[in-house]
């Protein structure tokens, strides 16, 4: 019984090992998809975009709840606001070349600070 | 039966083996089909352990004395919940449990990962599969839990101190922590060898991170409270070999765990998470050769094999590769950025970084220290509890301290005045606390002191944060469930101060005294006075069980039993503590009686009074609530990772 079972075992698991070759056995494209240069870019300006609206946010969510002064908040929030521009820009060409989405290169807090984000982790 | 184990496990090893040479294969040469069937073969590795695992559990519950595994670890009057924790009570099956854990998560974590990360999954199996071969390897080579014998009548029988239902949980709660960290290791290694170091391999294994880390944290909590209740020494951590080996891996995860959140956010310490990563696995690795090799003394070494030198080569081994893939990988691991400024949210975590890592080695240093002195010199010097206590002190006070600060520093740069506006209330909180402490007497202990401040402190500033970020948020609610790692991290926090609390409080003010009684004469502690009654002896149907019954007036008045069971299968001794928990005292009163003899009627009597220690084991509920509220699947996370990479699929 025993050897039965172990040697059903064993010949299901070689099928299920061999089942991509079953199932295609000339394949017309055997290459793994792995993201190329321009998609490793692409995943590198993504990271680059979300850190920087991601730190915008905490900026934002720390001078909401104290963590922050004003003088600090006025000094930090301007390159933060230029950083995640530019990332956003460099992601999305088809944008109007040097202009900044949605007045995110503006220096100085306005109404959108007001809108408290938590900011993920 | 055995030979269907056999069978399982020597198709196991084959699995392993194809997915590792396999998997390689088609990474290196970029094919899609052979990597698919490296990924089946990992998928087959676990199902086929699973057989084998289950074909040990039926043995187990049948009592099946031709294992002779089975014959070894239990006996026929072993209830069954206790025949089955025979699985982890011996080296065989727990290595069994180790193969099963790791193909069970690494299949998963392949499974969940496979279209999102398919570049990164095609290395991460072979590593994965490399991991396996090893176990499996030893499995069927080295130490089977299939080898069978002409049947006895009867088994051995389990361990007496193993039969203790938190031994029913501790051990594969320590596993699923132990083997959990090669899920990180192996996405890790996996990122370096495809040569995408980005972020992907860090949100992959953020979960399984901190789900291992929680099992190895909760696990040590079960074990401490098994040492409390059935070692019976009046403490619960020894500074054990075997313990301080699942706190190492749990202390460079703590590391790893926080020292990630500056890669996320600041593209910065991508090396240094690498090395932590490695150094929690290989950490893990090597309290599997510590538990299981014999090589150093400790409670927890039941079992003295050959398997020790095939651990440390696979240690020794795996370390190197480590070592050179990140060398190899340097110019990829470069920071964008640096650090802003020292006082910042970053730089706190550096510190608690360089601190928890210390803390680490150092420990790390106690354990190797004997081996040490036994291969130069010839012969065995441990290192005793102060050497470990000193640096607790050294090194956890000030994490303590970190733990309050860290959270209330901004990100990026933050300005002492406006930190010290920000701590003003949790060092008010602090002072007054120290004062009143030292007003009640808690100044006798300086340690003690300090760290009940600190503790104050750092619930100030959990309570204070969670109170400013509801009031920013409008619920306290919407602002755990809009940022539940980090709250779940604040949860977490609260857990480690009620754990401070309670190590303070049990070892820097507990109170014991010991004495020599016969029936009538009584010994009294901190307002209590116990009466030894009578001796008493009674026969099961495994043990003759001695008890001293002691009549207890004061604070709590009832009737205290201690003393011990001496077994017959196994025929080994087992201390029967007796334990009261005064709830309104928040202490402890532990009774140890030794020595008692039945004839004379004169017991050896250990008294402590151990304030506070119960919040140790409340620690580790909150412990739980914090890391599921961090576990939690968050919906709009994952919309945003698979927007993030779904260019990347097409």
């Amino acid at each position: 019984m025993s050897i039965v079972a172990g040697i059903v075992l064993a010949a299901l698991v070689v099928l299920l090992v061999a089942l991509p070759f079953l199932r295609e056995p000339v394949a017309a494209d055997d290459r793994l998809e792995a993201p190329g240069e321009e998609e490793a870019r692409r995943l590198s300006l993504v990271e680059e975009r979300d850190r920087a609206l991601g730190a915008l946010k905490e900026l934002e969510f720390d001078h909401r709840t104290g963590k922050i002064g004003d003088d600090d908040y006025r000094e930090l929030v301007g390159p933060l606001r230029r950083e995640a521009a530019r990332a956003l820009r460099a992601l999305e060409p088809q944008r109007r070349h040097g202009a900044a989405p949605e007045g995110l290169e503006s220096a100085e807090p306005t109404a959108r600070d007001e809108v408290v984000a938590t900011p993920q982790e | 039966m055995a030979d269907l184990g056999r069978a399982a496990l020597v198709v196991s090893l084959g699995l392993s083996v194809y997915a590792l040479v396999a998997g390689i294969v088609a990474a290196r040469g970029n094919r899609r089909r052979l990597a698919a069937s490296a990924r089946n073969a990992l998928f087959c590795s676990f199902g086929s352990t699973l057989v084998a695992a289950a074909v040990l559990a039926t043995a187990l519950v049948r009592h099946d004395f031709s294992f002779a595994y089975v014959a070894a670890h239990t006996n026929r009057t072993l209830p069954t919940a206790y025949a089955l924790s025979a699985f982890w009570g011996g080296q065989e099956g727990s290595l069994l449990l180790w193969l099963l854990v790791l193909t069970g998560y690494g299949a998963l974590a392949v499974a969940l990962n496979r279209k999102l990360l398919r570049d990164l999954t095609a290395w991460v199996v072979p590593v994965l599969g490399g991991i396996a071969s090893f176990f499996a390897f030893v499995l069927v080579a080295v130490a089977s839990p299939f080898d069978t014998q002409t049947a006895p009548l009867d088994g051995a029988g389990l361990t007496p101190s193993l039969q203790n239902p938190y031994m029913v949980a501790h051990p594969p709660m320590l596993y699923l922590g132990y083997v959990g960290l090669a899920i990180p290791f192996a996405f890790a290694a996996g990122a370096m060898l495809s040569g995408r170091t980005d972020e992907r391999w860090i949100v992959a294994t953020r979960r399984w991170t901190l789900a291992a880390w929680t099992f190895l944290g909760f696990g040590q909590l079960l074990g401490a409270h098994w040492a409390y209740v059935e070692v019976g020494w009046g403490g619960y951590y020894a500074w054990d070999p075997v313990e301080n080996a699942a706190l190492m891996p749990w202390l460079a995860a703590t590391a790893f765990l926080h020292s990630v959140m500056i890669q996320e956010r600041k593209g910065m310490l991508k090396v240094w998470n690498m090395v932590l990563v490695a150094l929690a696995f290989e950490l893990s690795v090597f309290g599997t050769f510590l538990t299981r090799s014999g090589v150093v003394n400790s409670i927890h070494s039941f079992a003295k094999s050959p398997i020790g030198g095939w651990f440390l080569a696979f240690v020794v081994i795996s370390s190197l590769f480590s070592m050179g893939l990140i060398m190899f990988r340097l110019p990829l691991l470069k920071a964008r950025t640096k650090l802003e400024s020292a006082l910042s949210r970053e730089a706190a975590f550096l510190y608690n970084n360089l601190l928890l890592v210390a803390l680490c080695l150092t420990v790390l240093w106690g354990v190797l220290f004997p081996i040490l002195t036994q291969l130069v010199k010839g012969e065995t010097r441990t290192i005793g509890r102060p050497y470990y206590d000193f640096f607790l002190r050294a090194f956890g006070l000030p994490l303590l301290l970190l733990m309050g600060i860290g959270p209330l520093i901004a990100w990026r740069k933050a300005s002492a005045r406006a930190l010290l506006r920000t701590l003003a209330w949790p060092i008010a909180v602090m002072l007054v606390c120290g004062a009143g402490l030292v007003a009640v007497g808690a100044g006798s202990s300086k340690p003690g002191l300090i760290a009940y401040t600190f503790s104050a402190f750092v619930l100030a500033t959990i309570v204070l944060e969670l109170v400013r970020g509801a009031r920013a948020t409008g619920s306290l609610l919407t602002l755990i469930g809009r940022n539940r790692r980090r709250y779940g991290g604040y949860i977490v926090h609260a857990a480690v101060v009620l754990l401070a609390i309670g190590i303070a409080g049990s070892s820097a003010y507990g109170r014991q005294t010991e004495a020599r009684l016969v029936p009538g004469q009584s010994v009294a502690i901190s307002g209590y006075t116990l009466t030894l009654r009578a001796v008493r002896v009674t026969q099961t149907p495994n043990a003759t069980e001695t008890r001293a019954l002691l009549d207890v007036r004061g604070p709590w008045s009832g009737t205290i039993s201690s003393g011990a069971n001496q077994y017959r299968f196994p025929p080994e001794p087992s201390r029967e503590v007796g334990i009261k928990t005064n709830w309104t005292r928040a202490e402890d009163l532990y009774v140890i009686a030794d020595d008692v003899n039945p004839t004379t009627k004169v017991v050896y009597v250990k008294v402590l009074v151990k304030p506070l220690v119960n919040l140790i084991w409340i620690a580790g509920i909150v412990f739980l609530l914090g890391s599921a509220v961090a576990l939690w699947p968050d919906a709009r996370e994952q919309r945003r990772l698979v927007t993030r990479l779904a260019p990347a699929r097409a």
